[in-house]
Parts: C-alpha cells; sequence; structure tokens
C-alpha cells in the first residue's frame, strides 16, 4: 500500500462525482413526480418477470438484428468493465495497484475478458457512429432531431471511445513497464500486448502513461455519470423502471376516468352517492384536476418517466403510420417535448441551468407568465400532430424499454375535447350521432335492425333419388 | 343420392323474445354499428348468421336495443359520452343476465372486452375469428360443399385492435388455413402490421395534411404482396427490406385481401378502388369466405 495525495485526491473527485449525481437524480426524481398520482401496487412478480425479460433480456431490441447485436455488445461492456471499476475505487482510495490481481486465474479472466469487449465496444460503437452520421439511418432524423438530440447521440459515442481508449492505455502502459523490469504482471492482456509497441520504452514515461489512463478512466466515468442527466443516455438507467413499471393490461385497454364515471352514475341514478372530493390538511377542497392533460403535471408520472427513459431510437416514430404517410405527428416527438417541457417549467439538467452560465433568474411577471402559458398542449404539440393518431399501439409495440406515447396522446385528445370543445368539426358530428342515434353515422336507430330482412340460409339435404 | 340445396328462410332471433320466453341463448352476437348499417359489412353479419344457423349455435342479437359502445368516442377523446354509452349498453346486457358475447367488429370486441368491466360489465367476449377458429376446430365447419378457394391468392390485413391490442394474430390465419388457398403474408404483418388508418376514430374524419393517405400505403403494400411484385415492395417507405423469393403472383380467379373488421374493410376496398385493381382483387371478412366455402349463401 502506498498512500500518498493522490489518495486524498481521488477520493475528493470521486465523493464530488457522486454527490453531484445524486444531486441531480433528486432533481429529476422531482419533476417525474410533478405527475399525476398512479396506484402501481400488486403484481410484482409479473413486473419483475418483464423488466428481466425486456429490460435486462432485451427482447424487444430483437426486433431489428443488426443494432440489436451492437447494442447488445455495448450494454455486455458496460456491465462487465464496470466491475473493474470496483477495482479502480479500491486501489484510489487505499493506493492499492491491482488489488484484486490476487485471485489468479479468475482476474486474468476478467481483465481477458474486459479487453475484448472493449475491442468490440470500440468497433461497435463505430458502427454505431456510421450508421447515424454516414449511413443516414432514416429513423435517426426527422424535425425533432435537431442540434442538440444529435450532438448528444454523438457525443455519448465519443465518450464511449474514449473511455476504451483510457483502458488500454492504461492497461498496455502498465504491462510494458512489468516487462521493462521482467516482472509478471497480474492478468490477461489480449489486447494491449499488441499496443506495447506503440508506447516509449522508457520506465518514467511509462509510469506517467499508465496513471493518465487510469485517472481518465475513472474520472471520465464519473463526468459521463454526471452527463446522464442531461442527456438521452439516461435509458441505461431508467429503463429499467420504466419496464418495470409499464401497463400490464391489454394494449387496446384505454384508461377509465373515474371522476367521469360518478357523474354518469349520478345521472343515470339519482339516488347514486357521488364520493365527497377530497380535502386539503386543513379542510379545504382540493382543486379539482381538469380532464386529460394540457401540461405535463397533468399526465401520469409513469408517463414523465417515459420521457426520461427515452434514447430517442425513433423506432416509434418509423412504424408510426401517419408519420410513414408525411402527417406532423410523430411519437418520439411527444416524448421529447415532454421531457423538454419538465425542463423549462421544472428543474433543469445540469449543463442547461441558467445558473451555470450567470443568468439570473427573473422575476419578470410577464415571462414567468409567458413560460406558464407555454404549456405541452400547443406550447409543444399541436391539435395537429394528436388528431394525426390511428391509436394503432404500432409505436407503443415497438418501443424497446416500453414507452406509450399513445397514453399521453389520448390524454391531451381529452383535454382537448372535456375541457376546451376543441375537436375537429367532423368529430363533432361523429358525438353527436352517437348522442342522438346510437351510431357514429346520421342513421335511424329504427333502421338497426333491417340487416335481417329476406335472410336465408342453403341447406343440404340428401335424399334417395 | 343425390344432394339438392334448399332455401331456409331465417328469422334472426331477438334477444327480448328469448327472455320472454325464459330462454338463454349459448352467445349473443353483437353486431355493431357498421354491421348494422354499413351495406358492405351487413353482408359480412348476415354471412356469420347463415353460418350461425348452419351449425345450430343458440344465439341472439339485441336488434334495436344494441346501440354504439363507445369506442370512437373514447379514441377520440370523449371520455363522457363513451361511459354514456357504456353504462346503457351495461344497464341492456346485464339485464339479460348475458355472459357470452361474440362479434365481428374488433372495436365492439375491445371495448366490451376491456373497458367495460371497469363500468361494471363483465362478460367472455369473443372476436368472430376465434369462434369460428373452435368451430373448425370441433369439425363443425368443414369449409366443403361451396366455393372452391383452391389456389387462390390471399393475404391477411391485421386489426390493430384484434392484433397489437389483444394479442389476436394466430386465429384468423387459422381459420384461412382451412380455405385451402394460397396465403401469403404482408412484411409488415402481425406485431409489425400496418393500420388501415381507420382506427383511433379517424374513420369519421378527414386525415391530417400528408404525402399519401395511409390505406393507400398498406394497400400498396397488399397488392405488391399478392402480385409477389418485389419491387413495388421496396418502394414503401416503411418497408425495410424485402424477404427473398417473394412467389410471383398466380391469381386463379382473382386475389384476395381478407379482413376482420368493418373499418379495416372499408379502408382496404377503397384502397382497392383508388389503384383501380377491382377486376382481379377483392376484399372479404373471414365470415364471408367461410360462409361462401360452406355452401351458406342463398
Amino acid at each position: 500500500m502506498h498512500f500518498s495525495i493522490q489518495n486524498i485526491l481521488f477520493l475528493l473527485v470521486a465523493v464530488a462525482g457522486f454527490g453531484l449525481f445524486a444531486w441531480q437524480a433528486r432533481k429529476i426524481r422531482a419533476n417525474i413526480l410533478v405527475g399525476r398520482d398512479r396506484d402501481m401496487s400488486g403484481h410484482v412478480s409479473e413486473r419483475l418477470w418483464k423488466t428481466l425479460l425486456v429490460a435486462f433480456g432485451q427482447q424487444k431490441m430483437f426486433k431489428r438484428l443488426t443494432p440489436a447485436f451492437l447494442h447488445l455488445i455495448v450494454y455486455i461492456g458496460f456491465i462487465v468493465i464496470n466491475i473493474e471499476v470496483i477495482e479502480i475505487l479500491i486501489d484510489g482510495i487505499f493506493g492499492t495497484h491491482r488489488v484484486l490481481g490476487f485471485m489468479g486465474p479468475l482476474y486474468s479472466a476478467l481483465t481477458g475478458t474486459n479487453e475484448v469487449l472493449g475491442a468490440l465496444v470500440v468497433l461497435a460503437v463505430t458502427a454505431f457512429w456510421w450508421r447515424r452520421n454516414v449511413a443516414g439511418v432514416r429513423r435517426f432524423s426527422g424535425p425533432e432531431m435537431r442540434a442538440w438530440p444529435r450532438l448528444d447521440a454523438n457525443v455519448i459515442l465519443y465518450i464511449e471511445v474514449a473511455l476504451m481508449v483510457a483502458l488500454f492505455l492504461m492497461n498496455s502502459s502498465d504491462l510494458k513497464a512489468h516487462q521493462l523490469e521482467g516482472k509478471e504482471l497480474a492478468g490477461a492482456f489480449p489486447i494491449s500486448q499488441f499496443l506495447t509497441g506503440l508506447l516509449p520504452t522508457n520506465a518514467s514515461s511509462l509510469a506517467v502513461l499508465e496513471r493518465v489512463g487510469w485517472w481518465a478512466h475513472i474520472v471520465g466515468i464519473l463526468l459521463f455519470l454526471n452527463y446522464l442527466p442531461s442527456s438521452k443516455h439516461f435509458h441505461i438507467i431508467l429503463a429499467f423502471p420504466n419496464v418495470y413499471f409499464s401497463r400490464l393490461v391489454p394494449q387496446g385497454q384505454f384508461s377509465n376516468v373515474d371522476s367521469i364515471t360518478h357523474e354518469v352514475k349520478a345521472m343515470m341514478d339519482p339516488t347514486y352517492q357521488v364520493p365527497a372530493p377530497a380535502t386539503n390538511a386543513d379542510g379545504s377542497a382540493v382543486a379539482p384536476t381538469p380532464f386529460g392533460a394540457k401540461d405535463v403535471n397533468d399526465l401520469a408520472w409513469t408517463n414523465l418517466l417515459n420521457a426520461y427513459s427515452c434514447t430517442e431510437c425513433g423506432r416509434c416514430t418509423s412504424v408510426c403510420p401517419a408519420n410513414l404517410t408525411g402527417k406532423l405527428l410523430s411519437p418520439r416527438k411527444i416524448i421529447m417535448d415532454t421531457r423538454d417541457r419538465m425542463e423549462e417549467k421544472y428543474n433543469s439538467p445540469l449543463i442547461f441551468d441558467p445558473a451555470l452560465y450567470g443568468k439570473e433568474a427573473k422575476h419578470d411577471p410577464q415571462e414567468q407568465l409567458d413560460k406558464e402559458n407555454h404549456t405541452l398542449l400547443r406550447g409543444y404539440v399541436t391539435p395537429e400532430e394528436l388528431w394525426a393518431c390511428t391509436t394503432c399501439n404500432a409505436c407503443v409495440e415497438a418501443c424497446p424499454v416500453n414507452i406509450n406515447p399513445l397514453e399521453s396522446i389520448v390524454e391531451m385528445r381529452r383535454f382537448l375535447v372535456l375541457e376546451e370543445s376543441a375537436a375537429p368539426n367532423s368529430l363533432n358530428v361523429m358525438f353527436s350521432n352517437i348522442e342522438n342515434n346510437g351510431a357514429p353515422w346520421a342513421f335511424s336507430p329504427s333502421d338497426r335492425f333491417n340487416w335481417a330482412d329476406d335472410l336465408y340460409v342453403a341447406e343440404k339435404a340428401t335424399t334417395v333419388a | 343420392m343425390a344432394e339438392l340445396t334448399a332455401k331456409r328462410p331465417v328469422s334472426v332471433p331477438l334477444m327480448a323474445d328469448l327472455a320472454a320466453r325464459g330462454e338463454t341463448p349459448e352467445v349473443l352476437f353483437w353486431v355493431g354499428c357498421a354491421g348494422a348499417f354499413d351495406d358492405r359489412y351487413k353482408r359480412v353479419t348476415r354471412a356469420f348468421v347463415r353460418i350461425l344457423e348452419h351449425v345450430g349455435v343458440k344465439y341472439a342479437v339485441l336488434g334495436m336495443e344494441e346501440t354504439c359502445t363507445g369506442d370512437p368516442a373514447k379514441r377520440a377523446g370523449n371520455e363522457f359520452l363513451f361511459q354514456m354509452q357504456a353504462m346503457q349498453n351495461i344497464t341492456t346486457l346485464n339485464g339479460y343476465g348475458i355472459k357470452t358475447v361474440v362479434t365481428a367488429c374488433p372495436h365492439c370486441f375491445n371495448t366490451i372486452k376491456n373497458e367495460y368491466p371497469a363500468l361494471g360489465g363483465e362478460y367472455e367476449v369473443i372476436h368472430h375469428s376465434t369462434f369460428l377458429q373452435q368451430l373448425i376446430n370441433e369439425g363443425r365447419v368443414k369449409a366443403e360443399g361451396g366455393e372452391s378457394f383452391k389456389g387462390r391468392r390471399i393475404t391477411f390485413h391485421d386489426s390493430c385492435y384484434l392484433g397489437r391490442a389483444n394479442n389476436i394474430y394466430e386465429a384468423p390465419r387459422a381459420v384461412l388455413e382451412v380455405l385451402d388457398a394460397d396465403l401469403v403474408e404482408m412484411k409488415r404483418c402481425k406485431t409489425n402490421g400496418l393500420c388501415c388508418g381507420a382506427g383511433g376514430a379517424q374513420m369519421w374524419k378527414e386525415p391530417e395534411p400528408g404525402k399519401k393517405d395511409i390505406n393507400i400505403e398498406r394497400t400498396e403494400e397488399a397488392l405488391a404482396t399478392l402480385d409477389g411484385n418485389a419491387e413495388a415492395l421496396s418502394n414503401l417507405t416503411g418497408v425495410e427490406s424485402t424477404a427473398p423469393g417473394l412467389p410471383a403472383g398466380s391469381n386463379h380467379g382473382g386475389s384476395i385481401i381478407a379482413v376482420g373488421c368493418p373499418f379495416c374493410m372499408t379502408m382496404m376496398a377503397d384502397g382497392v378502388k383508388n389503384k383501380e385493381r377491382e377486376q382481379d382483387v377483392q376484399v372479404f371478412d373471414l365470415a364471408e369466405l367461410i360462409a361462401s366455402a360452406e355452401g351458406l349463401n342463398a
């Protein structure tokens, strides 16, 4: 053990890195919890099983084999290589060097696997970059893929490559330093053994390079961790709870609005007792919530969790019949808009926080009002987008992490119809047909049974000739 | 021995009459608004009744007591109107003590099966594709003695509210299997099926501005699949790659787009008309195909 100023510095960096992340995660949690409450109790084993298949097992990724294979490499690489982070943390704090080396063959298996996965991750990430920037896979473009989402996607890929480069720099310089001294280095280095030729042959330079690689790897990981809350890459964490809390009922089942059920029951049965409205702690009535959703806080918290779990892959939009035929609707945009609006109205992610740029929060009443009025519905999502939806569930089916854009679309439609009476005129005609004729078309209810007139069925009778 | 075909008039039993006699049906046939009013889909209703009559299932319909399930209102966001309709229907169904409902409309099916229970209406709800599959499995329908579909090319268009909404993909295909026809799958089928464009209350409004109508996109895919036209298929934006070895078209007596939903029927038939292919491509519901194959039309 060689305790030095490096260890104190490391401890400070690690505490700062994890502390900042915890602070950011709390803000995101607060954003998600502005959503309406939804009872998620029960069905634990069913939910865990689904999480195992869809999130851990990446079941829905395998609808598209090429990206599924590439993604699987990066996913496994992420999990396995991060085991080494445990060693880095121990080494960093206690001044040890490759503290897990005592494990012998097991350590060789771990380091060897890490090296192979590291190389595969570099290849997979290069393929991702190629698909996005050169091959121009269609689903990576679209009006909602503005400058930041495009940059974000590439930044993630660059960071991943940089982390792997740091890993190989650390391993290969360590390996070469040991080789020069004629010592054995614990572990197996199937990739780094070919990289030693690129390094200088003097011991002090190698020692510096090893430290540079080591520090770059762990500081890079901490920086990446703190980049996540500002990025679509947050899906690596929230995909798991998002799948866990996704719907268990058939996709065709839309939620029931219980407050309306009470009204309808009271209309049909005058003796029906509508439950008393909820009260605050001081006994005053809780302000009634609107029907449907106008803004993010009218959506359920699970819909808001959806928005933070989205990695903007565009599978939803690429199968949307409305989007395919040139309509404005893009399910991915609905989800991205939801996140943008949460961050405008509530907590901003760190790198977009106005305070970071020396901008004081203004208390100009007009500006406050403008911000208040810039709601998810109309401020971000137009009625034209919402009315183009066929509710076909293709987007829901396509999402690898069970995001449900359809729920949000229907909630906003409910607001348009029930709070603003702002349905397209042709739909208002359909509504009044149902009200007056009991059918969505203008037919007389007395003609409903006419289809049975003059109906015959052919019957075969076998007779003796 | 000679086989004679007799034409028997059918008097469709009304639930009110059965109840008055103190009888209960095995199934209540929920006709739906399209099945009752739409001229094209009335033929499907009649075909399905012929099958019920032929196999001797004890059934009844609500007749003028039936009213819209509220599906289009609910999809459009009008929850209030939906619940008014639902409560009215639930009152009727519960009043008759109905246990089992069969319907040829996936929208009625989905609404009654999934959304009525929260409002007090709990029934076993069966889509007619599943019902026909059961009749075939039991040997009560053999698809013999009528029109032959042997060698004709058929593709099945999945309805969203049957497929993704309720995971029913195999029943309609099992029904078509019995026809001994040349079944071909579209590239976008089953969980990846492309909507006809009518769901979510789109049936009652003009589409938003865009490049193309959804039913045209879907019809083009169906026609390219039936024709074995790989080039036409690859030109569609949503079809990522073409299955190799798509068989070339055969067209013995014309190809068929099979559907199991009244709105899909309208949209696909309009698409075929738009593409001027009515001469060699027809759109049929599963019940119509089975009634024809069984020789029940009179």
